[in-house]
Parts: structure tokens; sequence; C-alpha cells
């Protein structure tokens, strides 16, 4: 219990010093104040809570902090650049996907971790994602998606 | 902030900040005569408008937002009658507000009107209020601007904004802001803009918090907290009714960051869930993890209660055995039983509709801080009212003196109606006697709901020799939606399952409504578009088969029964009317846009539905394939609506959107089933949720008519699985009965 574990949370350095088996989730939400990596149930079955270690998307509930030492965590909170928004976040404004917005946090980091491993991914690669929407935003998070993927020169997407 | 003088008739009143900001509290009386027929006459209320200096207009969102988009589309309202643009607008969400007021039952009265999420009547409610108050406010930069240029009042106009000078010069609403808070406020309604001026309603709008929402700003229930507040989790007794017995919380209490361990206590059995829904104990803790861990270190022995031994498959044939007893009439017109006696050919089939869980994404928790007589509640809700009066019964605190901060909600589908997790966070608080966050897992939150009504529909259909429809009957047997409320009246617990006006009532001369009630333990509760989404899956399934024994094309059927455009009495939500011609309208519309009547190719299908409900209509008609071993592709998913007036079109096309997609998910896979008084699903894995490879493109078509604004949360829904079901006909010549589908395709 004593061990301690550093890694960085969007380029801000961060210590852990409680229970290194805390899912990386609840050590965000509640220690870190970064709420915007959502809970919704806590066995990897809905991705809400999908972050991005070292640019791949995971699932923050079921990620030990342990496992993260040493490592680079992008969450929703850290896409933007100042005032300019990731494209993926502008394609979501752009077709006006959220309806009650919880999910939308783990789409849009699912999203980029596609068109990073898919740069101009078909329908057939859109329905690999496999986070839930209860209000049934997915056409739109389709349109997103192709609108993103048009708009993201190749460098953007090693972001 | 420096006081205002306008007081007159208190309607308004209005300071200015020291910086200069214009503050508009209004207090409208309701305007009655200015409420459409059939709409509810609102009650006073106040709307909160803020108008910066350089012309931002800062208005107040009162409802719930749940992802119906009302933090949008009530402040676009205001905006239109008060004829500023949009892009000038900014929205902030408002407080659940009340007012004292002698007069008003309870002495008290909304200071913001309705601020609750149910029944798709957030836009009906604030129609014409809403607008009201912008005109008013219009109105009163109007005079401003008189005053300034001591010109005549009726020659200024406004646009965008502005007030316009009949010479060419103009004024902005940020630079007439110190005087216009000096314009008494007219003492009568004013004329709202004619249709032909609307410069907001009826253009697309993105949702308001879209920004805050992907950059992980937007704060949502279970994001809030309060200074100083513990987390807890609860070990709810998963037997209904049940009672926990010994607990041995040694381990628990070992877990570094576990505060302490408390008995929540429950319902005692059959009597109202006015409160909580279950007994437990709470684990209160630092941190989320420290509460979770600490609740898996719990030792209790549960007591199993009256319901141990309930099952679904026992409910499922006792439901089935109840139509051999005589039931209650709910509706009788002419005489079913002569009709069928008489009848050339008679077509009867049982549809089987399972419970549901709400399931919304974000799961139910509140956090709550009871203290020095004051009362301070943050969470996800749907109605702040009831979570007012909750905290009050449960605390003795005065309403007035318990602030309600609302935040976005992850979802609400009738869930948040009921504020059983209101009183477990304020039975924690009150426990311990510190401010509590309570956070319910996934599994809490599937076990521990407000099901969906399960019930079974006997229908029954006479033709005569030219395959006429002579006689239908529609006969329920179900877990009544009304169980153990407080206020429930016996004799009309049919309400909420029975749907006695629907389609095909009033079209056939021989019709007849029965219920019969079927006892079961789970608690229910009011799923997005109640009863409908089994009423019209019965209604419009059977109506379906009875068309192909008819042997007549199933939109041509339908037609015939919903006969010449007329109005009918409707007593639901949405009525007093349902006008048959707006219901054929969407169906030709939807079977126009899917071919209808074309061919398909082999393993290929077409299905259509209809419906009506909360004052909106809806078809769907559905493409599908069948494939070798039972899969199911929706090749085409057309929706078409009519909603009346509509507000903002892009939040019509959502609803409809994700209704449809909600009523395929539910259709395909969802149900809530009980094992040994236990529910079976706990989690995604076992209540599988449509995903994005199985979800279609809906084609929305939002018939655009003058009738009045209705909301447009649920009646994307009802129609979508009867649709389904019907097209799954047409493809395999398979008819299932019995939902969820999916299972059933690979048998």
């Amino acid at each position: 219990m004593a061990t301690t574990v550093r890694f960085r949370v969007n380029d801000v350095e961060h210590v852990h010093a409680g229970d290194p088996a805390m899912p990386l989730l609840w050590y965000l939400r509640d220690h870190a104040g970064l709420t915007g990596t959502k809970f919704g149930c806590g066995i990897g079955a809905c991705g809400a809570c999908t972050v991005h270690v070292e640019g791949a998307a995971q699932r923050s509930c079921m990620t030990p902090v342990a496992s993260v030492a040493g490592r680079n965590v992008t969450t929703i909170e850290g896409l933007a650049q100042g005032d300019t928004l990731h494209p993926v976040q502008a394609a979501w404004i752009e077709e006006d996907v959220p309806q009650c917005g919880y999910c939308q946090a783990g789409q849009i980091m699912a999203a980029i971790d596609l068109l990073r491993r898919v740069p101009k991914p078909t329908d057939a690669d859109i329905a690999t994602i496999t986070n839930l929407c209860r209000c049934g935003t997915y056409p739109r998070i389709r349109a997103a998606i192709r609108r993103a993927a048009a708009a993201m020169p190749v460098t953007e997407r090693e972001a | 902030v420096i006081a205002g003088a306008l007081t007159r008739r208190q309607f308004m009143q209005v300071s200015l900040t020291a910086a200069g900001a214009l503050l508009a509290d209004l207090r409208l009386p309701a305007f009655a005569a200015s409420v459409p027929a059939g709409m509810r006459t609102g009650v006073d209320l106040g709307v909160f408008v803020r108008v910066e200096p350089d012309g931002r207009v800062v208005i107040g969102a009162r409802g719930c937002e749940i992802g119906q988009g009302v933090k949008t589309s009530l402040p676009m309202l205001i905006a239109e009658d008060m004829d500023v643009p949009w892009s000038q607008v900014a929205v902030e969400q408002l407080p659940y507000g009340l007012l004292p007021d002698a007069t008003a039952e309870g002495g008290l009265k909304p200071k913001y009107g309705p601020q609750g999420a149910g029944g798709s009547t957030s836009i009906s409610d604030g129609w014409s209020e809403l607008r009201q108050a912008g005109a008013q406010l219009r109105y009163m930069f109007v005079q401003a601007a008189a005053a300034t240029w001591g010109a005549d009042a009726a020659a200024l106009t406004t646009r965008e904004g502005r007030v316009l000078h009949p010479d060419g010069r103009t004024l902005g609403y940020g630079e007439l802001a110190e005087r216009a808070a000096r314009i008494a406020p007219p003492a009568e309604a004013l004329p709202l803009k004619a249709r032909t001026q609307y410069t907001v309603i009826g253009t697309p709008v993105r949702v308001a918090d879209a920004r805050d929402i992907v950059t992980g700003h937007a704060r949502y229930g279970i994001d809030a907290t309060l200074p100083g507040a513990l987390v807890a989790v609860i070990a709810r007794c998963p037997w209904i009714d049940g009672e926990v017995g010994r607990v041995d919380d040694a381990a628990a209490r070992a877990i570094p960051g576990v505060r302490d361990v408390v008995l929540v206590p429950g319902p005692k059995a059959g009597e109202p869930f006015a409160r909580n829904l279950a007994a437990g104990v709470a684990v209160v803790a630092d941190d989320t993890w420290a509460a979770l861990r600490g609740r898996d270190a719990l030792v209790v022995d549960w007591r199993k209660g009256p319901w141990a031994d309930a099952s679904s498959a026992d409910l499922e044939r006792r439901a089935h055995a109840a139509f051999d007893a005589s039931g209650t009439i709910v509706r009788s017109d002419g005489d079913y039983e002569v009709a069928r006696a008489s009848a050339a050919h008679v077509v009867e089939q049982r549809y089987v509709v399972p419970f549901l869980a709400h399931a919304t994404m974000e799961p139910q928790h509140a956090t709550v801080e009871v203290r020095n007589g004051r009362a301070r509640l943050v969470g996800s809700l749907q109605s702040p009212g009831g979570a007012s009066r909750m905290i009050s019964a449960m605390t003795g605190i005065p309403r007035l003196d318990i602030d309600i901060e609302l935040t976005r909600a992850g979802g609400g589908f009738g869930r948040r109606l009921a504020n059983d997790f209101v009183a477990e966070v304020v039975l924690v608080a009150q426990a311990v006697q510190a401010p509590v966050k309570v956070v319910w897992t996934r599994e809490d939150d599937m076990r521990h709901d407000w099901y969906r009504p399960f019930g079974v529909h006997a229908l029954s259909a006479s033709l005569d020799a030219s395959g006429r429809v002579t006689g239908w009957a529609h006969r329920t047997a179900a877990t009544s939606r009304k169980y153990r409320e407080a206020d429930m009246a016996e004799a009309d617990d049919w309400i909420g399952c029975a749907d006695p006006d629907n389609f095909p009532a009033g079209g056939v001369a021989n019709y007849l409504n029965e219920w019969r009630s079927v006892e079961f333990g789970l608690a229910r509760g009011w799923w997005r578009a109640p009863l409908h989404t089994f009423s019209a899956f019965a209604v419009q399934s059977f109506t379906d088969e009875v068309a192909h024994a008819a042997g007549q094309d199933p939109v041509a059927f339908r037609l015939a029964l919903l006969g010449e455009p007329r109005e009918l009495d409707y007593r639901d939500h949405g009525g007093p009317k349902f006008h048959t011609g707006r219901l054929a309208d969407v169906l030709k519309a939807a079977a126009r846009r899917i071919g209808w009547g074309r061919a398909v190719a082999p393993g290929r299908g077409l299905g259509i539905a209809c419906h009506f409900t909360f004052g909106g209509y809806t078809a769907h008609a559905m493409e599908v394939e069948v494939g070798a071993g039972g899969t199911l592709r929706i090749a085409r998913c057309v929706c078409v609506t009519d909603v009346g007036e509509v507000v903002n079109p892009l939040g019509v096309e959502a609803q409809m959107m994700g209704g449809t997609i909600d009523g395929l998910s539910t259709a395909l896979g969802l149900e809530i089933t009980v094992e040994g008084g236990r529910v079976v699903q706990g989690n995604f894995m076992d209540y599988p949720l449509m995903r994005m490879q199985d979800a279609p493109d809906v084609e929305v078509e939002i018939l655009r008519t003058d009738h009045a604004p209705c909301g447009a949360g649920e009646m994307g829904i009802p129609s979508a699985a009867p649709a389904l079901a019907n097209a799954i006909y047409a493809a395999t010549g398979k008819r299932l009965r019995k939902l969820p589908l999916r299972a059933q395709l690979t048998t």
C-alpha cells in the first residue's frame, strides 16, 4: 500500500499514493478533478470511461492506476489546444451529436483512436466501436467520424 | 446590485447589476387567452434573462435537461419574441425555484414555471408563456428607445437585438439595458410574432451545451460534489421487500478510507413506495473506490421477504391464466361479443412484453447536505419538485430552505421521475451527520429500478365475409403500472397499462378494451413513452396480422380503419382529441418514402406501423434482411413524424432518430426477468443495448404542420418495434409476438 505511482495526465505530472489497484477512472474523477471521463458500467462494457494511454483507447474503469505508471494518459479535457478544438470534437458539434451527452466523451476518445489506426474508416470500421449510447446517437456519430476523417490532415491523427 | 423601482403589479422585477447589465426576473400571470386550446394553462412563472451591455443575452433554462433538448429549445422561445438572434444568446441553467404565495396550495408557487421532465410537455407548457416573456422584454426595449429618441413607440420596430427608428437610427438592446430597466412592463398580454416573422423558431439550432460536452466540462449530477462530502455506496437487499439481517462490517471498516457503515431502512412489505425502494447497508468513505471496496467486504445475511419464490416464468403463466376469468371493462363500444358471434372470420393472438429497466447511461446518484435547518441537493433529476417535497418530508425543513441545483442528466427515460435515490442519500446523510454523495453502480441501478410493466395482450378481431372489421377486442393482463403508490386508486389501476382510446378505437363499431391486474412485487414506473411502447407493439403487430388474414394490404387496411380525417376523443396525455387524418398522413408518407408495395429481394421484407401519443403522430417503415441463421440487418429505416409546429428541427430529428434506435434496441434485445425473487440482469452484458454495428441510419421526415407544438421526446419510440416485427414477418413468414425478438430469430 505504501507504493506511489507516477504518471502524466494531459501533460501534467500526477502522483498517486493510495491503493494502486484503484481504477484510473476513480482516480481521475475523485482525485484529479477530471470528471469528463464518465462512469457507466464498471466492467468495460459501455466505454463511457474511455481514455487514451500512450495514445491508445483504454477503458479506465478496468485500468488499475498502477498499470499506467510512467505512462501518458489523455482524457477528454486534454484534447483541445487552448481554444482550438480537436477536429473530432469540432465534428461532433457540427453534426450536433450529443443528446444527453453523457457517453460522448468516451465516444470521442474511441473515435480518435479509430482514426489514428484507420484514417479513412468505412462504416464497417466505424462499427467496430463498441461504446454504448443510450440516446441512440449512432447515426450522427457515424456522420461526425466521416466529417472528422475528411477534415483531418494525417499529422493531426498522431496527436 | 441596484434594486429596480419597477414593481408595477409585481409582474416583473428588473434590476441593474453594477456592471450595467439588465436583470429581468419576470413573474407573469397565466395568459389563458393566449394558450392554444388543448394545452395546459400555465402557472405564474418567472423567467431569468440577463442583457449584457454588449448586447449579449443570457437566457435562463428552467427545465431538467435529460437529453431531450429543453436547455436549447425553451430559451429559443424567449429569444424569438424578444427578437434577438440566437448567435447573441448564451444559455445558463436555472436552479429549481419556489416562491412564497399565500394564495397557492402549500403556500408556494413555482418561481420559473414547470421544471420537471416528463410526458413531452416542456414545449407545450412553454410555448405561450416563454414567448410572452420574450415579447414583454422586447416591449421594454422599444419603450426605452422611444424615450431615448423622443419618438412614438408605435413607429419603432426591432430586428436582431436592436430597436430601429424609421429614419435609420438604431439602438442595441445592450445600449438600452439601463433605460429599459426603468420601463414599466405591460399589464396585458402582448401579441406574439406571426409564423412568417420567425427568425429562431423553426431554424436548426445545435445543442446549447455542445462545446462543454465535447470538451468534458459539462456538469452532470454524478460529477458534482459538496464541500466535505463523503461518498457512499449501498448494498441493497436483492430480494423484493427483503430485510437486512445480521451484518458483519469489520472487514469493510478495515478498508482504508472507509469512515462508517450505516443501515438504510427500506419500505415495509406491501406499503407504498414513498421513499427508497430497498433496505440496505451503506458504506461511507472518503472516495468512491474505498466505498466500493468496503461494500465488497461486507457480509450481510438478507431476509428474503414475501417474494422470494417469484419468477418471470410463473408471472407469465399467471397472466395468461388471468384471461380465463372476467376482466374490468375499460371501454366498450357497441357489443364485441355479438360481432364476434356473427363473424365470418375471427383472428386472435397474444403478445407478450417484458419488464424493462431504464438503464440511463449515468447511473442514479445524489449529493445532499442537511445542516443548520437548510438542505442542499445536487443531482441529475427529472422531478426537482418531487425531490424538494421528499427532502422536506424527511427532514422537516421548509421547502423554501431547500436549495436544488439542476445539472445536465445522463439520460432520464422516466427513471428519475421517482426520487428514491434522493430519499436514500438523505437517510445516509442523516445517519452520518455529514454531506454525502451516494453513487449507484450499474448493477445497483438495473436491479433497483421502477420497471416498465410486464404484460400479455390478447387481441381479437372479427371480420365479415368481405373482410371488413366488425369488432375488435384488446384485453390486457399486466402488472399494474400504479403499484404501491400512496395516491393510488384501486379502481383505475389500468392507467399506465391499458390504452382504450388507441387506434382502432372509434373506427370500429364494436370495440372492447378490458383490463386484468396480475400481482407481482417489482416496483413499476414510467418508461419513456410509457404504455405506448407495448400497446403500439401489440396493436400494430395485430393489425398487420388481421390485414394479412383478410387478404388486404397492411397500409390500405390501416387507412380504412382510420377512415375519414376527423377528431376522436382521446383521454390520455396528448388529448383531448386524436386526429385520424394526421395519423393517416404520417403513415402514407412513410409508405411513400420506403417504396411500399415494391418487390424486394429474397430474404428481405418491408414492415410498417404508426401510432399516436402525447399529441404527436409517428410512423415507421423498415426494410429488413434476415439471413441464414437468423442474422438480422435493418437495411432501411424510415421515421415520419408530425409533432405540430417545430421549434428546433435539429432537435426533433435527434429525438426521432434516437427514439427509433431506442425502440429497436429494446425490441431486439432487452428484458428484465426475475428468478428466485431476484432480478437476473445486472449490467450491459446481459442487458445488451444496441451498439453501433446494429444501429441503422434513420431517415427522419418531419411533416411541417401548423398544429400546436407538442414536444418530441417520446413519439419516436412506439411504432419502431411493430414496424420491425412486421418487416421480419414479411421477410421470413415468421410472426414474432413476444419481446424481445433477437433470440427468436435464431430458433
